[in-house]
């Protein structure tokens, strides 16, 4: 046809064919963006996990020191060891088997004790609680390097980081490097980061009360949020009469379900903290907040759930005799479990992630130690992240990338159940 | 209180149960021959078991909620003097550590002078008080329960129709439970006008929606220098508004593409990789992103900005490249950038599932006409998805200026008014949380601000969401 085209009107033909090579040329270029902007959105999913993870594996090995102490009688006051300061009693014996003189002051002696983390105090001194015969012998403890040391050790401050911008003196990594090399120094998976509280000591700061927070916090928004969340969907989708109050709850979830979750946050304090006195930076006030907000998910995708059961099943059930309770509880319901399971878990790990509410409640202070029940201050994984991304130490910048790829762990296993759970129980009428 | 009762609800429930079935058991095996009990022996126990547990509970709920604020108003209006004459901040946490030292735990504050004297015997009074609202619930709780227990005993018999009353109830139940999403509405509604209208006390909203100056420093003491409080929330107005409209800049196009990109040319290998991955964007923290924006997408932008300042500085633009080398980790742009990436998934599935709508049909017909596939997207598809693609792109504007966390990590807190992306700029849930956060008194006119931003903010977004849910609604029913 071409070949006819050109030969009877070859402008016209040359020009069809321009058009033409025009329009694959768009097409290309058109398909060129899609593959780009899905390339976009890939490269920054990686690009954040990417960078997250680099910036926190190093958080989850640590630096140990072994030093042996001499358990000077004179320092230590046997009715009263934990008074002691051990990390200066330590580093004036090391500067002292290093054979250097320290001036009045104790100059060097302060400087050596800055790469002693406070835990080396505490075990000194429960080892002399435990046996106060140790007083007058050598013993040796082992303890974390402070977070300043650690960061040396990892090669994250170097003698050619600027010296505004380290903590550690040419002197001190002197020091560091000497312990090194004579094999005082162990590298190790750090377990603290996994079994202690938060710390205002980098070394020492763990995620498990941010964790025990987290799950406590969850477990009251389950407990609120699941039957509550479920029994509206139910009442909406199969005992409804369509009329003006039920269209007025049906706007109004789907607006809640658009509200900022600051708002929640606001309701939260003005609900909860200020009118009803329950405990500010509690696992129960942030589980009731973020009930509040996965309510509206939870029964938007229960009902998609209930809507996807065949009418046949119903008109079965009530067929036999079974009345339009018995029907939805015997029959319905337990045919879109998975389905409601599915959204409920998707929307307790939105719950999880969630933060800005938090703030407002109060769950940025700072709670050492781990809670033990709803109704005390805890912390929250997500807040962690906040609180320490905020700390000046810089250590504490590798271990807010661990805490969040500790949250982001916790979100991608709730993830994969909820996949799982619909791919297992997947059902097809 | 509650977890006292509870247990003990569950008990005289289960045993409700058991006696209301045995009861009716009995009674129905005294009828005589060929009459027949209208409902089956466990429906006369449930009958019975919903008696006793829901004025119970009914009893305790209202018990909770309201002991909180009655054992406060108590322990407020009989305090002696001189904790009446504290400030109102001071005096609850006066409160708040007699509670502590009368249940046996150390109070919070050390209480100097007059007021450490009154501690403990405020402390008394307050473990008394509280013991005595407890015990008080508990045991309305319990004779709510021995009420109920009472009246479904004297209604069991052969005739009563158990299972209809008790799938009333459940009825009844499942209607409660939808309700409370508009309970929720009003809790917000008012917990919000509540609060602000007692910030436009203080401040005229006039002031407030027009004024250009936001320093919210309110003095605390009277002698305090320098902290007029300015509330002129314009400067945030325009914060948000920016940040909202450079998140939309990178959420719009490269969300919509991917959508089309998925739906029309991508093979079912390649959505099924793209779409998890979208899916896992889509589920990451928002404190995540702020995390990457502050600490490397705010760096790398500096940086970037800085050096192409040093190449201008000395030539002819030399102002600008002095400016640019004055750029900050913390601008508009960062924060902005980093909330269209926390967007894209938001913006493709919703366009994904309008592009989708679409009829095949329409698409068939364009092929026939020999139009290509882009010429069939752009021609045929788009025109016909744009209503509810104008939708989506309203809901991700009201889900950015709705987001806290990014901002509040990446764009700074100086109220500028200011277009400028590489300015730090501040925005409406920055300051939100900036009040309410740290110490400070609860009834001063900054942390009532909060709340006047917080009712600005759900107006504007439930605006956005109305007008975005009703152009995705009609528009989806145009080819059902």
């Amino acid at each position: 046809m071409w070949a006819r085209l050109a030969a009877e009107d070859p402008a016209r033909a040359a020009r069809l064919q321009k058009g033409l090579k025009a329009r694959y040329a768009r097409e290309t270029r058109f398909k060129l963006y899609g593959v780009l902007a899905v390339a976009v959105a890939v490269g920054f999913l990686l690009l954040l996990l990417g960078r997250i993870i680099e910036q926190g594996h190093t958080a989850f090995y640590s630096n140990q020191m072994t030093v042996s102490v001499y358990m000077d009688p004179a320092r230590i006051d046997r009715a009263y060891p934990q008074g002691t300061n051990f990390q200066q009693m330590v580093a004036q014996q090391q500067l002292t088997r290093l054979g250097e003189t320290d001036d009045e002051q104790g100059t060097k002696a302060t400087a050596y004790r800055q790469l002693l983390s406070s835990e080396l105090k505490f075990r000194a001194a429960d080892l002399i609680r435990n046996d106060p015969s140790l007083i007058g012998k050598t013993v040796t403890i082992t303890a974390p390097v402070s977070d300043e040391a650690d960061l040396y050790y990892k090669g994250e401050v170097t003698r050619e980081t600027a010296a505004d911008q380290r903590r550690v003196s040419d002197q001190q990594m002197a020091w560091l490097d000497e312990l090194k090399r004579e094999g005082h120094v162990s590298t190790s998976f750090n377990t603290q980061l996994f079994t202690n509280g938060d710390s205002t000591e980098p070394e020492l700061a763990g995620v498990l009360g941010a964790v025990v927070g987290s799950a406590l916090m969850l477990l009251v928004t389950a407990c609120i949020a699941i039957p509550l969340g479920v029994g509206a969907a139910v009442y909406l989708e199969e005992f409804s009469k369509k009329g003006r109050i039920t269209d007025l709850i049906e706007v109004n979830i789907n607006n809640l379900a658009a509200v900022p979750s600051i708002v929640y946050g606001l309701l939260g304090v003005a609900l909860f903290i200020n009118w009803m006195h329950l405990p500010r930076s509690s696992p129960l006030v942030g589980g009731l907040v973020l009930a509040l907000m996965a309510l509206p998910t939870i029964i938007i995708a229960t009902r998609s759930a209930l809507k996807a059961v065949p009418p046949s099943i119903r008109e079965a059930a009530l067929a036999m005799g079974a009345s339009r309770t018995q029907t939805v509880f015997h029959h319905v319901l337990p045919l879109a479990m998975p389905g409601v399971m599915t959204g409920t878990i998707i929307s307790m790990a939105h719950a999880l992630g969630e933060t800005a509410p938090l703030l407002l409640i109060g769950m940025v202070s700072f709670v050492p130690g781990i809670p033990g029940a709803v109704d005390e201050p805890a912390g929250a994984l997500p807040s962690l992240v906040y609180i320490w991304e905020n700390a000046s130490e810089r250590a504490f910048h590798e271990r807010t990338a661990a805490a969040i790829l500790v949250l982001l762990a916790f979100m991608i296993v709730m993830n994969a159940a909820a996949i799982l759970l619909r791919r297992r129980f997947e059902r097809r009428w | 209180m509650i977890w006292l009762v509870l247990p003990l609800i569950a008990v005289l429930a289960v045993l409700a149960y058991l006696a209301g079935r045995g009861a009716a058991q009995r009674r129905a095996a005294a009828l005589a021959g060929g009459e027949k009990a209208h409902s089956r022996p466990q429906q006369h126990g449930y009958y019975a078991l919903i008696w006793v547990a829901v004025p119970a509970l009914v009893v305790t709920i209202i018990a909770g909620v309201f002991s909180g604020p009655v054992a406060h108003n108590l322990l407020a209006a009989d305090a002696p003097q001189i904790v009446q004459d504290l400030e109102p901040f001071r005096r609850e946490a006066f409160f708040n550590d007699a509670r502590l030292t009368g249940e046996g735990q150390r109070a919070f504050q050390v209480w100097h002078g007059e007021l450490g004297e009154v501690l403990n015997a405020e402390a008394a009074r307050s473990h008394r008080v509280h013991q005595t609202l407890t015990w008080g619930g508990v045991l309305a709780a319990i004779l709510a329960a021995a009420m109920g227990g009472l009246f479904a005993f004297s209604q069991i018999r052969p005739s009563l129709r158990a299972r209809n009353r008790v799938e009333g109830w459940i009825g009844g139940l499942l209607f409660a439970c939808s309700a409370v999403a508009i309970l929720t509405t009003v809790g917000i509604v008012f917990s919000l006008l509540w609060d602000s209208l007692r910030f436009f006390q203080a401040v005229p909203v006039t002031d407030f929606l027009f004024g250009t100056q936001w320093s919210p420093q309110i003095a605390i003491r009277a002698d305090q220098v320098g902290s007029s409080g300015a509330f002129g929330a314009v400067p945030l107005f325009a914060g948000t508004f920016l940040i909202m409209l450079i998140a939309m800049v990178v959420a719009a196009p490269v969300g919509l593409f991917s959508a089309i990109y998925l739906s029309e040319y991508a093979s079912a290998v390649s959505r099924g990789v793209v779409k998890p991955v979208l899916e896992i964007l889509a589920g990451v923290p928002t404190v995540v992103y702020g995390f990457f924006a502050a600490l490397t997408v705010g760096p790398a932008f500096r940086e970037f900005f800085n050096g192409i300042g040093a190449m201008l500085v000395g030539g002819p633009l030399d102002g600008m490249g002095q400016y640019l080398l004055l750029v900050q980790n913390q601008m508009a742009l960062v924060a902005g950038a980093v909330m269209g990436i926390m967007l894209i998934p938001f913006v493709s599935s919703l366009s994904d599932d309008i592009i989708n709508a679409v009829p095949q049909s329409l698409r068939d017909g364009s092929y026939a006409m020999g139009a290509t596939k882009s010429e069939t997207v752009k021609r045929v598809l788009l025109p016909a998805a744009l209503p509810g693609i104008a939708g989506a792109l309203l809901l991700a504007m009201s889900r950015a200026i709705g987001e806290t966390m990014i901002v509040t990590m990446a764009a700074g807190l100086a109220a500028n008014l200011t277009l400028n992306p590489l300015d730090t700029v501040t925005t409406v849930t920055v300051q939100i949380v900036t009040l309410l956060t740290g110490d400070q008194e609860f009834d001063s006119p900054k942390t009532l601000a909060a709340f006047g931003l917080g009712l600005t903010l759900f107006l504007v977004t439930l605006l956005l969401n109305i007008v975005a849910q009703r152009i995705v609604q009609t528009y989806r029913e145009q080819y059902d």
